[in-house]
């Protein structure tokens, strides 16, 4: 089976300081630490699983500049056989839908049974990759994703539904699945698989490589274009207790019992 | 006149609030864009969700087929993709729930018109229409406007408006349904309830819940201790779930359980709206984040910016001190 995983190298900001830039449309990237985003994190794993079974190859995907290199070394280390980088200062600024389009016109010369994205990237959490690239490809999908199961020419999965629900969907391979975190437990990275990954090629493609006009990938090419960024407005502010931590549990206990709630 | 259409969502005989409340906010643009609401039902035998949907729409148009049972975005996108090529409404919306990330993403691709998903506002400029969403686990909002369009489709985040009582007696348009003999290529088997646990965390009058802030499997008993001695049970955010530290039925949130206790107790949870939907309409919720920053924060009744680690041994002090009080006197 020759699965096709899309991935992105995301900053981590759920415990870090987020400033807006003085454009004002982007966060200060500086000083934030940046890794694989948390979902492709379990597509990755879930793609060298279904290799490790049934044979194939694993080939990873991201559009991005140099930095990302990280990202992808990471995933030849985990099990991924090859590794693609699209980049382009034209690039830029390309919504979900834009990097949908730079990532169908690689794929779609590719041999492949299986597309598999993250339901969702943490930074800008626009949910439709992977369901755009279906489209594009002219195949089948299938979204939020917590298991997968192979039959005659099909894929057997449980979506995740709301509140703990799931469905199983049947859909006609090839198809692209988004994967929900929890579907597996990703592996950690062995010193072998980095020695391994060291002499791996990243292909690196350009727009010229893609046959893609300028105006269709960045801003241009995007549904969606952004005007400001700000700090959320707070609904109800909370009333802090500060002190020493001793006298922080002392205000909580003493809120508590007040409360009956010992 | 020019149609704001709603996709009703439904999933066995329930019509999901979701639908409610983008009528609602649909009903409240049809009035600035000189437009009417229309709510788009497909189902199975759904004459009665019709009904319902007639007093919060000035048109339900419905389709009914023996395929439309159960929800299945390939069948959707046949249909609504015809409706809308047709109608051309100018704007379309539908939930940013599991079946409309299922949808939207590939039917607007397929029409050519642009998306905005998982919207928490929006606004119509003259024919321009800016969407307000979130990035960065909800730490920024963005202002964003949609690629000018004559019909537009939106995906909208679930609770974020609020749905208002029903005022409208609306028409119910039957229309026969355009489905060929085509065999689908995805097909929908069947549901897996959501397994029982050893706890019913939302009967519950006190949750201590945990959060990935208690950074590794060895912290929980630590955690679990403090709960026992509330005499509460101990609950947790997704990650928790995904990393197999605890069961799926003691997750709080939009996949996992909704509750309602007398304390919500938030240790080294961000806040993420998902998060959020399961547990902010709790009597009192006290959270303990390091960050001042963290979402969380928004929505406490009371906060504690400190390491958690530092904290709880000393809550647990309190609490047993106090307690020991009260039995003596
Ligand atoms: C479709 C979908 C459904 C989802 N459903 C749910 C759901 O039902 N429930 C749910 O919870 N999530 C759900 N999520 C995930 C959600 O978006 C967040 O990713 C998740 O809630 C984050 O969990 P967290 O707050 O524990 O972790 P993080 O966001 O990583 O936050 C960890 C927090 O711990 C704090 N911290 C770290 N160390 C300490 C310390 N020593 N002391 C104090 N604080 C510390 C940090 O400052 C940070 O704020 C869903 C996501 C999707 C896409």
């Amino acid at each position: 089976m020759d699965i096709i995983v899309c991935i992105k190298h995301v900053p981590e900001t759920a415990e870090a300081e987020i400033k807006i830039d003085r454009s004002g449309k982007a966060i200060e990237k500086t000083g934030l630490v940046f890794d694989i985003n948390e979902w492709d994190d379990y597509v990755l794993e879930e793609a060298v699983r279904i290799k490790e079974k049934f044979g194939g190859t694993v080939t990873a995907i991201t559009v991005n500049t140099e930095e990302a290199n990280r990202t992808l070394r990471k995933c030849l280390a985990r099990g991924a056989d090859k590794a693609i980088r699209l980049t382009d200062t034209k690039f830029e600024n390309s919504d979900g839908y834009a990097i949908a389009k730079i990532l169908h016109s690689v794929i779609k010369d590719l041999s492949f049974d299986l597309v598999l994205t993250g339901v969702l990237a943490s930074d800008d959490g626009y949910t439709m990759v992977g369901s755009i690239l279906a489209e594009l490809l002219g195949i089948s999908h299938s979204t939020m994703v917590k298991k997968i199961e192979f039959g005659d020419g099909v894929a057997r999965v449980n979506r995740e539904l709301e509140g703990g629900l799931e469905e199983i969907v049947e859909v006609k391979l090839p198809a692209v699945l988004t994967i929900q975190t929890g579907i597996n437990e990703p592996r950690y990275v062995s010193i072998m698989g980095i020695r391994k990954a060291m002499k791996k090629e990243i292909k690196v493609l350009s727009l010229a490589d893609t046959g893609l006009s300028a105006n269709e990938v960045g801003e241009a090419g995007s549904w969606l274009k952004i005007d400001e960024l700000f700090i959320p407005p707070v609904e109800k502010q909370a009333e802090f207790f500060s002190g020493t931590p001793e006298r922080i549990a002392t205000k909580i206990a003493e809120l508590l019992k007040s409360r009956g709630l010992i | 006149m020019r149609e704001i259409f709603v996709l009703a969502e439904h999933r066995q005989g329930q019509i999901r609030d979701i639908t409610f409340e983008m009528l609602t906010k649909g009903a409240e643009l049809t009035e600035k864009t000189n437009t009417c609401l229309t709510a788009i039902l497909l189902g199975k035998d759904a004459k009665k969700h019709a009904e319902t949907l007639s007093t919060y729409a000035e048109n339900v148009l419905l389709i009914e087929d023996e395929r439309l049972e159960n929800f299945n975005s390939e069948i959707y996108q046949k249909i609504l993709s015809q409706l809308i090529n047709k109608k051309k409404p100018l704007l379309t919306f539908i939930g940013h729930t599991s079946y409309g990330v299922d949808l939207a993403p590939s039917l607007a691709t397929k029409l050519n018109l642009p998306l905005a998903t998982d919207c928490i506002d929006l606004t119509f400029n003259g024919e321009t229409l800016g969407v307000t969403r979130q990035m960065y686990g909800g730490k920024v909002n963005v202002k964003a406007t949609i690629r000018k369009s004559e019909s537009y489709i939106i995906t909208v985040r679930q609770a974020t408006f609020t749905a208002q009582k029903p005022t409208m007696n609306g028409e119910i348009i039957e229309i026969a349904s355009p489905l060929s003999e085509e065999i689908p290529k995805t097909r929908f088997i069947k549901y897996l309830l959501p397994s029982s646990g050893d706890i019913d965390i939302t009967a519950a009058d006190i949750i201590v819940s945990i959060g990935r802030g208690i950074k590794d499997v060895s912290n929980k008993p630590i955690i679990e201790e403090l709960a026992k001695t509330l005499g509460g049970v101990l609950a947790c955010s997704r990650p928790i779930v995904d990393k197999g530290w605890l069961s799926s039925d003691r997750q709080v949130g939009t996949s996992g359980k909704t509750v309602k206790p007398k304390l919500y107790l938030a240790l080294g949870i961000s806040g993420a709206f998902q998060h959020i939907l399961g547990m902010k309409n709790s009597d009192i919720i006290i959270a303990i984040n390091k960050d001042p920053n963290a979402p969380i924060f928004n929505f406490a009744n009371y906060g504690v910016v400190e390491d958690l680690f530092k904290v709880v041994p000393f809550i647990k002090e309190k609490i047993i001190e106090l307690k020991s009080v009260r039995t003596q006197s």
